[in-house]
């Protein structure tokens, strides 16, 4: 007898879309998510292509339907610990890592994060910036519910010594003694909507290796860019602050290197790029813009119009790969080439953002072993069959969606979250209808 | 006297980055019928609606003003919001100070602020005199259309009968596939396409919950989500169906070659498009799967392929990519040259768009395991001498001009909407883009549903892509028709027109002008009334109306009138 | 230790000093170069087209003679390693290849000899942290800028010395000797090689460029490890002062030369007096030797 019941691990935009397609359709899911809140990379981002929406405005209306729906449990700052059993009955085991808040009491004030004293750096603002050690990911976070960083929080790791967002709860929310949870659900269908993160720059040793504060990947470019984010919105260099004038994108960063183990193309950055590159030109009227790429990969409605509008608009593109960037005199030095030209380029750049490789998000590896599901020879899901069955594991039961199964945009990974739950809805109604 | 609450939105910067929100919430403490106050950073979060909610409590509020973007973002959100607090949602109203005011006045905070604060003023005068409306119940017919067999509509077919649910399927052709059936083999696996389409189709026939009807056509459609009655016509008979929601999945044509004068419109044998090719390629094609020059039959040694043949051409009217081509073409050219090993095979490009899993490597093998000559460049001109192609081109690499005598050449011209989309569209009433594409309802979320309730879309109707995409949008727009058919009711907004009978004169001009059909003059009263479940509010009845007899249910001649004396600042 | 060694022609003739610098600083630490009893020139190049096997007769006989007399061939000049390296690789990897190569030579390479950088073995078999113990003389914090070239780094997949955008061999070296080693962005880019036969504006450029990245990094010295890099960058300092105007000339040593005076060996033979920029004038100034 199936559950009527399902899981979606993976709260970004595409695991969103599947819950509440699934909850809509009548069944309940519990949604797991391993930051603390809901919204994935999307939240990060500033504005989406090619229409310019405000992306925390067109997220936000789905993130706070899935926090009220009455048929989605949230279970956020956990993972999936083991997986036993068959479709239409799964046994998942999930484990809860310990906020030392009780969400019970916890209103949502935030005031224990205005009085906490200790700031250390924000993954969310990806460096850029500081959060405090008891945080929310963002002011709109769904569940809006804090959590205490142990290894940053001075009552861990120096005995006691501070408790200050204790002394200021007014519920008594915070628990010090909290334990992580361990409990089982019983589900019938999964959807794996794990997302994926960037290449990180270290490996990029032609361009710095992360060690220069101009050189930036693209989701940072996307904090500076966003209202929220750690400069309110102002494109500033990360050294001194200072306005760029002379910004370089770099396309295909790691990208299409077999060489280096990414053989596949990212397939966002081209899109990405020329929206980063018209917003910086829209903020900074003075500034120039540049985009070394090797091909322009805009297939989507409306994406070809739209990198045309960024050439239009004064963005420089030039066809050639960038080699090498180094600091000279306070600037970034870019060695590109152009191929219309046929010449090599160089730029003294303010500021550089690399449109580095999407990888399957960290822990595709481990999870997909517990799911007995295949990964690809780049580690990303694989689907059953790559033109027939794009959504489903060949594991029945469980189903992919988003870009946990390979590089893709909001669209697709949102079409895709609704296939998985069309796929899931069928199979729990299968069990229960006549 | 109603109590309004003020709720204002910063937006982040949005709004407050223009606007000064906290004079406006002060400025309109004081404004008649505004008992609260309130401004918030994002009203739309959580904490935001939070607020709303506790103030409707705290403050005994019975009308809502959220001042904050575009009702098209967020009503409805804001609408649930008051309803979970217990206050009819239709006592909510949003004034949009950002697109109308933030966004286009970026540049005088003075007058912006101002202007906020009239819009705001005007929108208290409409929910001063709201009535609390009721939701309409509407009937749900729990069985779906498909409109289009192609590979789209055959898994939304699938998707929607494994959940239980009857399904029509209208086919124009006499078989089902679309134009998957005519392909040869797809990339990256070379799998064959009729052998994948096959199971597909067997799937689709044997499955008791799915009707198909071949060489069909829909004639007229009339109803609304939950209710509509369409009229199919099958080789001269028509038949009724009643269903509750429809799936477009019409697919593409081929952009004709008689309009690619440079390149021969279409009159030479030897220069044909993607699509016959494949034909030529497929084992059941005209050749029996060999590639031979359509003019002697002879095996062409040199082929040329031209991508974006039209795409991308913004003064042919066709600025959008196909998407495919670059994929396609790349196949053609390792089938060519599997069976043709020591014949050439260029393709002229601007781009590799390469898009998709394992779609990169798969190009780099057709350069670099089939010896097929990438040039980037694009082609100026085809044209025959001495029997061969001649073509045109050029190689930004080597910054040279280039020709080829060709004996084959293949257009990957762009993909268009299947013919009969745009009188399909009318008939659906669903909006078409500029392209002739259908429209979906938000391109980033909401990429399979059109604007009209009830209507979704699925595959190339909606713009270029290829089969996994097309798949995967067929069983999206599945999950859409299940989420609907599990509900228990459908509800209907009802912001509807309303007649006021001693005014009206039947006239019948509101008959005529209502592009709902929603409009009727009664048989025995002689009056016009309102069919509710097909209005959509559209206000065109109002106009047309001599007598002023018809109003929009909460647009009320009064609550109009109000509003623009405070937007006069009177 | 003992090893077969492979000195090549410009170590034997333009570039002695290198070659003496380095037998002595290996045998003062316990390493035997003995050089191969019957070698020829290596050809200098490892062809660019893939069916030029004719250009591969050459070294493969070095490595057929190396395989008669031990397992081991250590090299010196970065182009011999780098052309006795990939020659080995291919010879091993591709048989119908070496076949067509063995038809020439009228015997079988087995593919056995395993080919060497002195770096490497320096590296690998002392290591660098027992070299700084063996230091006689530190070198005093002489600042210096390793300069690596192309042939000793790439193809990366048939080299594999060390990383190709992030060397640290040289460096680690260096450093172990006492040396203060600068960062310096160009340390793998191309001196322009052997355009400095028929282009050499070209040579003149590129080396130049190398040149101000280092005197801007703040080095006193450069450091290499290719006979032909420091022929392009030393000869045409002259040049370079006429032709750019406020370029200070630096001198461009062998890291032999370093290692050999920082484990106190003196010598005429190393071949200070030869460069073109006179080291010595900051070696005194330094103190050393």
């Amino acid at each position: 007898m199936s559950k009527r019941r399902a899981m979606v691990i993976g709260g970004g935009i595409s695991g969103i879309q599947a819950a509440l397609d699934i909850a809509n359709s009548g069944y309940e899911v519990v949604l797991v998510e391993r930051l603390p809140s809901i919204g994935g990379h999307m939240a990060q981002l500033s504005e989406t292509f090619p229409t310019l929406d405000c992306s925390q405005c067109i997220l936000t209306p789905r993130t706070v339907e899935v926090g009220h729906h009455e048929k989605i449990r949230l279970a956020t700052y956990s993972e999936v610990e083991e997986v036993r059993g068959d479709f239409g009955d799964f046994k998942v085991k999930v484990r809860r890592k310990p906020a030392y808040v009780d969400w019970e009491r916890c209103t949502g004030c935030g005031l224990c994060q205005e009085k906490c004293p200790w700031r250390v750096a924000s993954d969310f603002e990806r460096g850029l910036g500081k959060r405090k050690v008891i945080y929310t990911l963002s002011p709109q976070a769904v569940p809006n519910k804090p959590v205490i960083d142990r290894e940053h929080c001075v009552y861990f790791q120096k005995e006691s010594r501070c408790g200050a967002c204790a002394k200021f709860c007014p519920v008594e929310a915070i628990d010090f003694q909290q334990e992580e949870e361990v409990w089982e659900e019983e589900v019938g269908a999964i959807v794996v909507a794990t997302g994926y993160d960037l290449y990180p720059m270290e490996r990029l040793r032609e361009y710095g290796g992360g060690r220069y504060p101009n050189v930036i990947d693209s989701l940072q470019f996307e904090r500076l860019l966003s209202a929220s984010g750690p400069t309110g919105g102002e494109i500033r260099r990360p050294s001194d602050g200072a306005v760029p004038k002379e910004v370089v994108f770099v396309q295909c960063a790691g990208s299409r290197e077999p060489e280096r183990g990414v053989a596949y193309c990212s397939q966002i950055c081209c899109m990405y790029t020329a929206k980063q590159a018209l917003l910086y030109k829209h903020k900074v009227h003075d500034g120039q813009a540049y985009v070394f790429y090797i091909d322009i990969r805009a297939g989507g409605k409306g994406y070809e119009e739209f990198v045309q509008r960024a050439m239009e608009e004064g963005v420089l593109y030039l066809q050639g790969k960038v080699a090498k960037i180094f600091p000279q005199d306070g600037k970034a030095m870019v060695w590109g080439a152009d191929s219309l030209s046929g010449k090599r380029v160089e730029i003294a750049a303010d500021l550089v953002v690399l449109a580095t490789a999407i990888l399957p998000s960290q822990g595709t590896g481990d999870l997909r072993e517990k799911l007995g599901i295949k990964i690809d020879e780049s580690g990303f899901y694989e689907e059953a069959h790559p033109q027939l069955r794009p959504v489903e594991s060949g594991v029945p039961g469980i189903y992919l969606a988003g870009a946990g199964q390979g590089p893709k945009d909001i669209p697709e990974a949102v079409a895709q979250g609704s296939a998985a739950a069309a796929k899931v809805v069928a199979l729990l109604a299968r069990e229960v209808s006549p | 006297m109603r109590r309004v609450g003020i709720f204002i939105c910063h937006c982040g910067r949005n709004i407050a980055g223009t606007i000064d929100v906290e004079r406006v919430r002060e400025a309109l403490r004081s404004y008649p019928g505004v008992v609260y106050s309130l401004d918030y950073l994002y009203m739309c979060s959580d904490p935001g609606q939070e607020l709303i909610k506790e103030a409707i409590a705290k403050r005994d509020l019975d009308g809502v003003v959220v001042a904050a973007c575009s009702p098209a973002m967020h009503e409805i959100t804001f609408r649930r919001t008051v309803a979970a607090a217990g206050l009819n949602p239709y006592l909510c109203e949003v004034a949009n100070i950002r697109e109308q005011c933030s966004w286009v006045h970026r540049a005088d905070i003075e007058r912006a602020t101002l202007k906020a604060t009239q819009m705001i003023e005007a929108i208290v005068e409409k929910v001063r005199h709201d009535e609390p409306l009721l939701p309409l119940a509407m009937p749900m017919v729990r069985r779906a259309l498909v409109i289009g067999g192609g590979i789209a509509g055959l898994q939304a077919a699938l998707d929607i009968a494994a959940a239980g649910y009857e399904v029509i399927l209208v086919e124009r052709e006499e078989r089902l596939g679309g134009r998957m059936a005519q392909l040869s083999a797809t990339y990256m696996n070379f799998d064959s396409t009729v052998d994948l389409l096959r199971e597909k189709i067997e799937r689709v026939t044997r499955n008791p919950h799915i009707t198909i009807l071949i060489r069909a056509q829909v004639e007229e459609l009339s109803g609304h989500l939950g209710d509509f009655k369409v009229k199919v016509r099958q080789q001269g008979n028509d038949e009724e169906y009643e269903v509750g929601a429809i799936v477009v999945a019409t697919g593409y044509d081929l952009y004709p070659m008689e309009r690619l004068r440079e390149y021969g419109g279409g009159r030479y044998p030897d220069l044909i498009d993607g699509l016959e090719f494949e034909r030529m390629l497929s084992p059941t094609g005209p050749t029996g799967g060999e590639v031979r020059r359509p003019s002697d039959g002879r095996v062409p040694q040199e082929v040329v392929f031209i991508q974006c043949a039209g795409s991308r051409d913004p003064e042919r009217g066709v600025s959008y990519c196909s998407k495919i081509c670059c994929m396609y073409t790349a196949k053609q050219a390792m089938i060519y040259k599997r069976q043709v090993p020591q014949g050439q095979a260029y393709i002229f490009y601007i781009d590799i768009r390469a898009l998709g899993k394992g779609y990169e490597e798969f190009t780099q093998r057709a350069m670099e395991e089939h010896q097929v000559l990438y040039l980037r460049g694009k082609v100026s001109k085809v044209f025959p001498q001495d029997g061969k192609m001649i073509v045109w081109g050029a190689d930004t690499l080597s910054g040279k001009r280039v020709e080829v005598a060709a004996d084959l050449v293949v257009l990957a011209t762009p993909m268009v909407a299947s013919a009969g989309t745009f009188e399909l569209a009318q008939k659906l009433r669903v909006a078409t883009d500029e392209h002739g594409f259908f429209s979906e309802a938000h391109p980033k979320l909401r990429p399979v549903e059109s604007l009209t309730a009830g209507v979704y879309l699925a595959g190339a109707c909606q713009a270029p892509k290829d089969i996994p995409e097309a798949v995967a949008q067929g069983s999206a727009a599945a999950a859409k028709v299940l989420s609907l058919f599990s509900q228990e009711k459908i509800t209907h907004d009802p912001i509807v027109a309303t007649v006021e009978s001693e005014l009206c004169a039947g006239c019948g001009l509101c008959v005529e002008v209502c592009p709902y059909a929603a409009r009727e003059i009664h048989p025995l009263t002689k009056i016009s009334v309102v069919k509710e479940v097909l209005c959509q509010g559209c206000g065109v009845c109002l106009v047309a109306c001599p007598n002023k007899a018809s109003h929009l249910l909460n647009f009320a001649p009064a609550q109009m009138m109000a509003m623009i004396e405070a937007l006069e600042g009177g | 230790m003992r090893y077969l060694y492979f000195p090549g022609c410009t170590l034997s003739t333009k570039a002695k000093g290198f070659a003496a610098s380095g037998e002595a600083s290996a045998r003062a630490l316990g390493i035997d170069l003995v050089e191969l009893s019957r070698w020829n020139c290596c050809g200098a190049t490892f062809p660019l087209a893939t069916d030029n096997l004719l250009a591969l007769v050459a070294p493969t006989r070095v490595l057929l003679n190396a395989e008669k007399e031990g397992d081991h061939l250590v090299a010196l000049c970065s182009i011999c390693y780098h052309v006795l390296k990939r020659t080995n690789m291919l010879l091993r990897e591709e048989g119908d290849k070496r076949e067509k190569i063995n038809l020439f030579l009228e015997e079988e390479y087995s593919g056995e000899v395993e080919v060497l950088h002195l770096l490497e073995l320096l590296r690998d078999e002392i290591g660098f942290e027992a070299l700084g113990e063996r230091v006689q003389k530190r070198l005093q914090g002489l600042r210096v800028a390793p300069y690596y070239g192309c042939l000793l780094l790439r193809p990366f997949q048939e080299i594999g010395l060390d990383d190709p955008e992030e060397p640290r061999i040289l460096d680690d070296l260096l450093a172990s000797l006492g040396c203060e080693v600068v960062e310096f962005p160009h340390k793998s880019e191309c001196c322009g090689s052997y355009l400095a036969m028929n282009t050499s504006e070209v040579t003149r450029e590129l080396s130049y460029a190398i040149l101000r990245s280092a005197l801007a990094s703040g080095a006193e010295a450069v450091v290499t490890s290719c006979p032909l890099c420091q022929f392009n960058l030393d000869y045409r300092q002259g040049e370079m002062a006429a032709h750019y105007p406020g370029f200070t000339q630096i001198p461009v040593l062998y890291f032999t030369q370093l290692l050999a005076i920082a484990l106190g060996i003196e010598s005429e033979a190393f071949g200070l007096a030869d460069h073109y920029v006179d080291p010595r004038l900051l070696l005194v100034r330094r103190g050393l030797p």
